[in-house]
């Protein structure tokens, strides 16, 4: 009881927040609308437009400069040593990259596949609710709370004890009488890691697949069978190219996700045992370390590595414009 | 847990015609292999999780000594570990339920902030004509591609110190005088501010798809009658754009309840702001060991979000639709 009575401020000074900004925005309403004729085009695109204009650009546009900027001075950002953080990533850091590029790779095809799968099982069957809401529900759930549910799945006990973890335990059921400490298993380790986000991206790419596939006309569908397309054949001819694009946005959405994969290393291992990336690298150098120049340089590596992917989906958008 | 989930609602609508055929020929093709399948895979997605809700209830040696499958031979049921985790014990000072507090303070005005800022974007750039507005919603669209990683460090260097372009301010410094300790340290601010930044493309960018796409004659419409664009975006476009809104209202809700970068970044790990995950991080990171306590920290920082996911999934899964079904 005590708990929650001492709760109750912190809601109060959240709902404060909301009411100033709010009144905030009455009052620029009012002010704005005042504004007639020939002004009031320009007045509307300040109140509309500016505020969030100003935001991206203090929040990402301007840190993005400075970042790219801060990646070619040293530790403590006083001098200018060109690229030799750079040099540093390369010549020290090649676990790091390949273990980031393996996650790039893998995780998200693994998602989309295993998603289209479901995506194509579900499609003829009537009642899928049940099966969707349950294999989809672990988007909801944290990076942290899915390391915690996880780390019961690779708990660790010695073979002669009674097992806590459910891997090991499975795997003795099998037969295999000395099961790995999965967490320490390298380079294993990194696959188990990935396991936790194919866990939860699947449900992502089946949703959107399963809508992909049931937006295909029911037409198409037809003429294809009526000209004896069955099975294998109407899903590579049919469903896979009417698809095409959803695919490629699931695929690319996913990466740039994992990419940016940080919270699922960092509660499970740290970065030890050879399990490292980029993203949570860039943190432990930043924060941990002190050396905001590796810091700095590992982050412009990540934006170098989602900058091909953003340009793709930029060019998909107009092309889809076009058409429109 | 909650099982019973509304039906997903798929955009747009299938086609009404030849509805009956169709479902016919499905039945038919319903094999009991891809029943079989997808049965399986859904109980593999789900048994971490039961494993996760059945540990948190066993006694501290059970879960600590034994697998949580024995549960069902030797059922034994208690809530000594949420008493535990949530009076904090021997554990922790505070308990968690400071820092649950704090997610809510958290996640609330920073899916709001984003969300009002973006629509009012979104309708500039849709329905205010000006030169430019298509080049603008590109960039916006493409600052998608700025890493959170790569903006952490210089904002947290603005929060602290200031900006300035050579002597004029452009973020005051907020240090109270003599002393090395931002007016702003230990408060929600610049978790809001940084949360809003970071929201606002993708925002924008569904809000505006949305927008762009309701009747032109409705604005014109307006506007003969004399409506001007303040007029216009809170009569008409505000109250019609509620479905896109409330999808990323719910999308932007999880995930800052579910951030953990932002989280330790800027609210370091008091029990004054930091929200639950970075509570969990630290409960994972020293006490590991102790499954039973871990376990029931973690359902409850997870129940939160899978109550807005099962009760409002429906929503949740359009804004999903939105922004990646293209066509």
């Amino acid at each position: 009881m005590e708990e929650i009575l001492n709760g109750l401020p912190k809601l109060g000074s959240a709902a404060a927040a909301i009411a100033i900004f709010l009144a905030f925005l009455l009052i620029v309403f009012f002010i704005g609308a005042r504004f007639r004729g020939r002004l009031q085009g320009p007045a509307a695109l300040i109140v509309f437009l500016g505020p969030a204009l100003i935001l991206v650009t203090m929040g990402l546009i301007v840190p993005a400069f400075r970042t790219i900027y801060g990646s070619t001075l040293d530790a403590n950002q006083e001098e200018f040593i060109g690229l030799d953080n750079y040099a540093w990533i390369f010549d020290t850091q090649q676990g790091v990259l390949i273990n980031t590029l393996l996650w790039i790779v893998i995780a998200p095809v693994a998602s989309t596949a295993l998603g289209l799968t479901l995506a194509l099982l579900l499609d003829r069957m009537r009642r899928e609710s049940v099966a969707k809401s349950l294999i989809f529900m672990p988007m909801a759930i944290s990076f942290v709370g899915a390391s915690i549910i996880w780390g019961l799945v690779y708990e660790y006990r010695e073979p002669s004890r009674e097992q806590v973890g459910l891997l090991s335990q499975v795997v003795m059921w099998l037969g295999v009488e000395e099961p790995p400490n999965w967490i320490l298993w390298q380079p294993f380790n990194n696959y188990l890691l990935m396991v936790i986000m194919v866990w939860i991206q699947v449900g992502f790419a089946m949703v959107v697949l399963s809508a992909a596939i049931k937006n295909i006309p029911a037409d198409v569908v037809e003429a294809a069978e009526l000209d004896g397309a069955t099975g294998w054949r109407l899903f590579s001819r049919v469903t896979i190219p009417m698809i095409r694009a959803t695919l490629i946005v699931v695929l690319t959405t996913i990466m740039i996700a994992v990419l940016k994969i940080f919270d699922i290393v960092r509660t499970m291992t740290n970065g030890n045992f050879g399990t490292q990336v980029v993203a949570n690298e860039m943190y432990a150098q930043s924060f941990v370390q002190f050396n905001e120049g590796h810091g700095n340089a590992l982050a412009v590596v990540l934006f170098i590595g989602v900058i091909p992917l953003i340009i793709y989906n930029v060019v998909q958008l107009r092309k889809e414009r076009a058409i429109r | 847990m909650s099982v019973e989930a509304p039906e997903f609602v798929i955009l747009p609508e299938p086609e009404e015609g030849n509805h009956g055929i169709k479902e016919a020929a499905r039945r038919k093709l319903s094999s009991p292999w891809a029943v079989l399948v997808v049965a399986i895979i859904t109980i593999l997605w789900t048994i971490p999780t039961v494993g996760l809700l059945i540990t948190s209830f066993r006694p501290a040696a059970d879960a600590q000594n034994t697998g949580w499958w024995t549960f069902f031979r030797n059922p034994a049921v208690t809530f000594s570990n949420y008493a535990e985790v949530i009076t904090g014990g021997s554990t922790t000072a505070t308990g968690i339920m400071p820092y649950f507090f704090n997610s809510f303070a958290i996640a609330i005005p920073a899916a709001i902030f984003p969300l009002v800022l973006a629509s009012m974007a979104a309708y500039a750039i849709a329905w205010v004509p000006f030169r430019g507005a298509i080049w603008i919603f590109f960039g916006i669209f493409a600052l998608q591609v700025v890493p959170l990683q790569m903006a952490l460090l210089p904002l947290l260097q603005m929060f602290n110190l200031g900006w300035s372009i050579g002597d004029i301010p452009i973020f005051p410094d907020l240090n109270k005088p003599g002393s090395n300790q931002s007016l702003l340290a230990g408060t929600y601010i610049p978790l809001w501010i940084a949360h809003t930044m970071f929201a606002l493309p993708l925002a924008i960018f569904l809000l505006h798809n949305f927008m762009a796409q309701l009747p032109r004659d409705l604005m014109e419409a307006a506007r003969v009658d004399g409506a001007g664009h303040f007029l216009i975006f809170r009569k008409i476009v505000l109250p019609l754009s509620i479905p896109a809104i409330a999808s990323f209202a719910i999308f932007q809700f999880l995930w800052v309840w579910n951030d953990l970068l932002v989280a330790i970044t800027f609210a370091g790990g008091t029990p004054n702001v930091a929200p639950i995950t970075s509570y969990l991080a630290s409960l994972k990171g020293s006490y590991g060991a102790q499954l039973h306590l871990t376990t029931a920290g973690a359902f409850i920082a997870i129940i939160v979000p899978l109550i807005v996911f099962f009760s409002l999934q429906r929503f949740f899964v359009r804004g999903l639709l939105a922004g990646s079904v293209k066509g």
